[in-house]
């Protein structure tokens, strides 16, 4: 099978009009059912998010970051999974989850903290007001196990399944190409299928795994992988916010009904770098840059929004709301000092230790021994 | 006093049961765990009593079981991985290493992971490949996990027992000579401390230290050291991280003198780590240097080779008496 023969759900065309494929056809009632105000916050977080992504690059120029993975260019394939997930779904992302982390609650400057080398974790899951998002892992696929295992305890908990969208949980575990070829995802489509367990598998596909391009990830089309572990999956155009929505929510409220576990492949494309590390020039032409600029996600949303007459002021009302939010991403980031050492002892265990005990206690008195000596 | 003379096999399903029991978030997971009750036997039994959600057999993937475990102690959970054989832990290093150790931390406090992970290890039985290993020291150098070993039944059934009521990460190594010789367990007891060395022979020439399987033969050299005049004190280490220092350090300062065995290979093994802390923290008691036995620096040998690679009694006598000129 080639990716031209593989159905894909589409919703947008490229210049925004509304012109579903015909594997769209069945996901229709979940678009026509958002309000106008619904679309318009799809493409407010899109724009938000893009302008938090462009101050996060640049503030990584101005040395205020160590490292920053953009998501421009994957906006639509987060935003409308993100806002598919019911409130009461655990989301397990990988490192280049900007847009979910947001819509969820975790505030930008948690993500920066971690890219600014304040802390190897940003937030705390189990806090509600960072809605069930699992934190960012910077090793590719292992995530797609956490989010299995949790899966399996949904099910063993009973909170899967009673019939109840509202209350049945699910859980979404976002990676990319790249990962697809590590043997954790494989082991995790094999356990969360064993185990029927409520997991979309929220694969992105932006066409690069740093500087490798994904036909040699594979020869087949992401999307027919979950076949050969029994998990229904669907191909969806992931720069269609709207498709993306539609199907990670029809896919999501089908595991958490007990349907076991789903995948979508979102075909979408990375148009920055991997990270700040790298350089696209490299290893990509800017044909190919340019043919997906066509089709960003936002330029499509938002034709489609005009289209549908929405207002000029909605647009500028936009602007202002991302310039501010990336103003004060920066305000806050250049802010953050660094953490007291006590922060590499207190959680190594979860349990006294002896010897970190120890340590720390000597470094206190040798730190303690420079004071009124050593100008520190 | 309730004693039973039993197997450390048996011992182990003993504390596993009581864990299930008293606990209804426990779950054990593996391969072959349930209705074949593990190729040890460890788990006999317990698929029957307990049934298929509280006693997995999971998929052939070892790296999915400590995966998938992270996942279920994410969401409340408190599972005992089963991996099958020492040899195979390495497709699950990822995930004992890069994830479970640095989850507690990661998370900076807000997460526990009680995730116990048992492994039979070691030598003496004539397995083939990748069935006798000592990868101990893989993770006992790792921050954020916690090593143990029992050598007896009785420890076997209460460290169990403790190592799942742990909070952190546990690697459990079952020494798996040690599985079908049967020793008393003391089912009234209370539990001793999961992180503490024990001096389990006295004497006043020698120090040995060891674990696991390396007990036995430690004892063994003790014992024929006292006939000819030598008498050998033995400290089980039980706990490879942390290490109890006490007892080691106790027994060094009366005899004044170590020998310390493992099965794993020397080089920057366990035994270079206690020797150091001896010498940093004992120095003045020491009349000669910590002397090692240990495997050698090779792969674990095939199974006919097994007993020239491992440490024995002899190979233990000849480093008290290279200790005993000094």
């Amino acid at each position: 099978m080639t990716s031209t023969e593989t159905p894909l759900v589409r919703v947008l065309e490229a210049d925004g009009r509304y012109a579903p494929s015909a594997a769209a056809e069945q996901y229709l009632p979940l678009i026509d059912a958002l309000s106008d105000a619904e679309l318009e916050q799809f493409y407010r977080d899109m724009v938000v998010i893009r302008a938090i992504d462009t101050q996060a690059t640049n503030l990584q120029r101005q040395g205020q970051l160590a490292l920053w993975p953009p998501s421009r260019g994957q906006e639509a394939a987060q935003v409308g999974s993100a806002y598919a997930a019911r409130r009461q779904d655990t989301l397990f992302p990988s490192y280049r989850e900007h847009a979910v982390t947001r819509i969820r609650g975790v505030d930008p400057v948690d993500i920066l903290s971690v890219m600014r080398g304040n802390t190897h974790g940003g937030w705390n899951p189990l806090d509600p007001k960072n809605g069930n998002t699992r934190i960012y892992t910077l090793v590719l696929g292992s995530q797609t196990l956490h989010a299995a295992g949790f899966g399996m305890g949904l099910v063993f908990d009973g909170k899967t399944g009673t019939g109840d969208v509202e209350r049945d949980e699910a859980v979404v575990v976002y990676y990319g190409d790249g990962a697809s070829s590590q043997g954790d995802v494989h082991e995790a489509m094999v356990f969360a299928a064993s185990y029927n367990a409520p997991v979309l598998f929220f694969l992105q596909n932006n066409h690069w795994a740093i500087s490798v391009p994904v036909e040699t990830q594979t020869k087949v089309p992401l999307v027919t992988r979950g076949a050969g572990y029994g998990i229904p999956s669907v191909r969806v155009d992931g720069n269609d916010v709207l498709a993306s929505y539609a199907v990670s929510r029809a896919q999501l409220d089908e595991a958490r009904s007990g349907g076991g576990p789903r995948a979508i492949e979102a075909v979408t494309y990375r148009m920055g770098a991997h990270t700040t590390s790298d350089d696209p020039t490299k290893y990509r032409g800017s044909d190919e840059e340019q043919s997906w600029a066509q089709r960003d996600p936002i330029a499509r949303m938002r034709a489609f929004l005009e289209g549908r007459g929405a207002a000029a002021s909605v647009f500028d009302d936009v602007e202002t709301e991302a310039a501010d939010a990336a103003e004060d991403l920066r305000a806050r980031t250049v802010a953050l000092t660094a953490p007291g050492r006590e922060l590499m002892f207190d959680h190594v265990y979860s349990e006294p230790h002896p010897l970190i005990d120890e340590q720390k206690a000597w470094l206190e008195q040798y730190e303690a021994s420079f004071e009124g000596g050593a100008n520190r | 006093m309730t004693i039973e003379t039993v197997p450390m096999s048996k011992a182990l399903n003993a504390g596993l049961r009581k864990a299930l029991e008293d606990d209804p978030r426990v779950l054990l997971m593996g391969e072959d765990i349930g209705p074949l009750g593990g190729v040890f036997r460890v788990t006999e039994h317990l698929h029957r009593d307990f049934g298929s959600q509280r006693v997995l057999d999971t998929p052939l993937a070892e790296s999915g079981i400590v995966g998938t475990a992270i996942g279920l102690a994410m969401a409340g959970f408190r599972p005992v991985c089963e991996i099958q054989f020492d040899g195979f832990v390495f497709p699950a290093f990822d995930q004992i290493t890069s994830q479970l150790a640095k989850m507690t931390n990661r998370h900076e406090g807000a997460l526990s992971m009680p995730i116990v992970i048992r492994i039979p290890y070691g030598g003496h039985i004539g397995a083939v490949e990748h069935h006798q290993e000592s990868p101990e020291t893989y993770f006992a150098h790792t921050p954020g996990l916690r090593v143990v070993s029992p050598s007896t039944p009785n420890d076997a059934y209460w460290m169990i027992q403790e190592a799942i009521r742990s909070n952190d990460p546990v690697i459990f190594l079952e020494p798996k000579s040690r599985y079908w010789p049967k020793g008393e367990v003391d089912l009234s007891a209370s539990a001793a401390p999961l992180h503490a060395s024990r001096i389990v022979r006295r004497g006043s020439d020698v120090t040995l230290v060891g674990h696991g399987a390396m007990v036995t033969t430690l004892l063994q050299a003790a014992a024929i050291a006292e006939g000819e005049g030598t008498s050998c004190e033995v400290v089980d280490v039980r706990s490879l991280s942390p290490v109890d220092y006490g007892p080691i350090l106790d027994s060094v300062r009366s005899t004044g003198r170590m020998v310390h065995a493992q099965e794993a290979p020397g080089f920057n093994g366990l035994g270079g780590e206690i020797a150091a802390t001896v010498m940093e923290r004992a120095f003045y008691s020491l009349e000669a240097p910590v002397l090692r036995v240990s495997g050698f620096d090779t792969p674990f040998p095939p199974a006919k080779l097994e007993g020239v690679y491992l440490p024995d009694a002899d190979r233990i006598l000849e480093a008290v008496d290279r200790s005993l000129a000094y």
